[in-house]
């Protein structure tokens, strides 16, 4: 599996356009970023869960590709936990550290609300195929396609360049020079590899031309990018969740609005 | 070639003396009209998808969409490419890579085919393949050809007229094949140009076979642990002795060849080498970068993978001082090779910005500097000229008789012909998933 393989299913939300995946992930994100409580975060994390069963991935699929969305979430927590603005009963001080009950709620509210803003984030973008991404972005939100395809096709060289990067280190092993001096030597490898990645770029740059890319955005596409009901069910469900997310928190009165607030 | 196809950079990038019209249009303006294929198969996919990618230069030239798939299938099937149109690009061989680019530009439907070396980068299945699509192309429509080639044999039968160019401007020799062989083909093999009937010649191997320098049990290779390439490789490498290493590409050649020199773990089974290893673990992989090299040396397929220096001569020289040598035998070993690899003009240039037959024979100086006893070579006659093949076969056959090991990893027959003792022929493995 490389970068423009994504994992492939027969589940609807593999046909949905990216377009709208995209869209739904920007509006939670924008709905939780505006406050931070808990009840917000807890009640889009809620909503998610039930959303994550259409999904289109397997338990194992899903714990593995957001891992290190969990990881961040906790270290985000712990980090608010020690060092964040204390009020209330305090349980425990160290230096700058102070546990308190202030801290513990913000702690609580920081690391639902990663959760429920990577979570989504990570499950809706596993399932995006980028070839199709592309076809949305010039198609439906109408991006320059000179800037799209080119993305697209320097995306696929990533891969080379990964095989590049393992074959400079294997190289530098086989000169005697891989023993001493990691950092000089890995200035020198990240030199070869923009020399390398260069020449690969200007390479692929010469076969697109040479197909009659790059003279204008003007082009026909061989597959046209619809946005029909299911994009439009993806994009409601997402404004739904930080619909509800948004009330029940000015509901329960912990909404704190974070400008200003 | 890149003129004629009207993709050379503006007037910023170098000088254009003389005119070029395509159709009576500049080049640049009758893009469509001309077709380029170029070398390299890994920088001419530009899609992820085979049907997508063949519909790239349509979408490009605003061909209809309800045009653009009966196109693609027709010039899929023209160069016998028979995959489904969402088949990941990825997963194609080097040869299959180049007919799905060809196959690009014939659904543009060019009045003028440009090949640039199209089958320098394949192992000769890959070439066959790819002459084959082009001869049935050529069949099926009026198209011109004009192929650049070093390796002339490929496409002899298929062109009615070859011209040759002289280093530095100027026609060498202008007529029919035949015309062109009989009258100036000696001259044109002298020149470094692959010539039928005018194969560089080979010098005589002493082959004596002395100690036993490395062998494998029951070897298994891979480039990370989970995904084994080839396993249960027994051979074994002794002094004086090349072995090639042969297969299709991506069978796992370089990875075995790779892990035979120590830089690459076996995944199962185990690389042994104890008269090398010389009071080490027999084992080459767990020896440290700077007892590697007076062991075993490697040649890369890329030489622009293995250049860490600014200049030749301080390129020669990271090996040495990596072992410790002091200055005056730095200087003596590195002079030696300058002037036995022809280099010593070359002394101050930068590596990155030598002639490919330069970089090969810097390459493998480089290694020889810390004087190891077995080489690997990975495609050492990769897209060379029949000048530095002819030379490196010659300095390796000198070497083999002094008494060094050789693993050669090839697909080049005539290689194996003129040097190795013994073949080690890899297939396909039965599950493709595997393999890369």
């Amino acid at each position: 599996m490389s970068v423009l393989t994504p994992p492939t299913g027969t589940q609807a939300i593999y046909r949905v356009n990216p377009v709208a995946k995209l869209a739904a992930a920007a509006i939670i994100s924008l709905a939780l970023v505006l406050s931070i409580d808990w009840v917000s975060g807890a009640v889009a994390l809620a909503a998610e869960a039930v959303l994550f069963l259409f999904a289109g991935l397997t338990l194992r699929q899903f714990v593995v590709r957001t891992s290190p969305v969990w990881i961040a979430s906790l270290f985000a927590a712990i980090t608010i936990l020690l060092y964040g603005e204390p009020s209330g009963t305090s349980y425990w001080q160290f230096l700058l550290i102070n546990v308190s009950d202030g801290s513990i709620e913000l702690a609580i509210a920081t690391m639902l609300r990663v959760l429920a803003i990577g979570l989504p984030a990570v499950v809706l973008f596993v399932t995006v195929d980028p070839t199709d991404l592309a076809d949305g972005l010039a198609q439906v939100v109408r991006l320059p396609s000179r800037f799209v395809l080119g993305a697209l096709g320097g995306l696929r060289l990533v891969g080379l360049f990964i095989d590049d990067w393992k074959s400079l280190e294997l190289a530098r092993r086989a000169r005697g020079i891989a023993d001493t001096g990691r950092l000089r030597r890995f200035a020198g490898q990240a030199f070869a590899l923009l020399v390398l990645s260069i020449r690969r770029g200007s390479k692929l740059a010469t076969a697109m031309e040479a197909r009659g890319f790059g003279a204008s955005n003007d082009r026909t596409w061989a597959r046209e990018s619809r946005m029909g009901w299911p994009e439009a069910a993806v994009v409601a469900a997402g404004a739904a969740t930080g619909c509800i997310a948004v009330s029940a928190s000015i509901a329960a009165g912990e909404w704190n609005f974070i400008v200003g607030g | 070639m890149h003129a004629i196809a009207g993709v050379l950079g503006g007037d910023d990038e170098g000088e254009a003396a003389g005119s070029l019209l395509v159709d009576g249009q500049q080049p640049e303006s009758a893009r469509g009209r001309v077709g380029l294929l170029l070398q390299d198969p890994d920088s001419q996919v530009v899609l992820a998808r085979v049907g997508d990618d063949v519909a790239f230069g349509l979408e490009n030239l605003r061909v209809p969409r309800h045009e653009i798939w009966p196109r693609v299938t027709e010039a899929l099937d023209a160069v016998g490419l028979d995959l489904p149109l969402d088949h990941p690009t990825s997963a194609l061989s080097g040869g299959q890579k180049q007919r799905l680019a060809l196959a690009g530009v014939l659904a543009m439907r060019p009045g003028l085919l440009l090949l640039d070396e199209p089958t320098a980068n394949l192992d000769p299945g890959g070439v066959l393949e790819v002459r084959d699509a082009v001869a049935r192309v050529l069949e099926r429509t009026d198209a011109t050809l004009v192929v650049i080639e070093h390796r002339v044999e490929t496409w002899w039968n298929l062109v009615d007229r070859v011209i040759v160019l002289a280093p530095g401007g100027g026609v060498l020799a202008d007529g029919s094949p035949d015309d062109v062989l009989a009258t100036s083909g000696a001259v044109l093999a002298a020149s470094g140009i692959w010539v039928p009937g005018h194969l560089p010649a080979v010098p005589a191997r002493r082959s004596t076979t002395g100690v036993e320098l490395v062998h494998t049990d029951g070897l298994s290779v891979a480039r990370n642990r989970r995904a084994v390439v080839y396993s249960g490789i027994d051979l074994a490498v002794h002094a004086g002795q090349c072995v090639a290493v042969t297969g299709p590409n991506g069978v796992g050649k370089s990875t075995l060849g790779l892990t035979i020199a120590g830089l690459l773990k076996p995944a199962a089974g185990a690389v042994r080498a104890p008269w090398l290893a010389d009071g080490l673990d027999p084992q080459p992989h767990s020896w440290r970068s700077r007892e590697l090299v007076t062991r075993i040396g490697t040649v890369f397929q890329d030489p622009e993978h293995q250049f860490v220096a600014a200049t030749v001569r301080a390129e020669l020289a990271v090996g040495a001082r990596a072992i410790g040598l002091d200055d005056a035998e730095t200087d003596r070993r590195v002079d030696e090779l300058l002037e036995r690899l022809r280099l010593a003009p070359l002394a101050d240039a930068n590596p990155f910005t030598l002639s490919g037959g330069e970089k090969r024979r810097l390459s493998v100086a480089t290694v020889l500097v810390t004087r190891p006893p077995l080489l690997v070579l990975d495609e050492p006659t990769f897209g060379q000229d029949s000048r530095t093949w002819a030379e490196l076969v010659a300095l390796l056959s000198g070497l083999l008789d002094a008494g060094s090991g050789v693993v050669a990893v090839t697909h080049d027959t005539a290689f194996v012909d003129a040097l190795a003792d013994e073949r080690y022929g890899m297939v396909r493995m039965p599950h493709p998933e595997s393999a890369r």
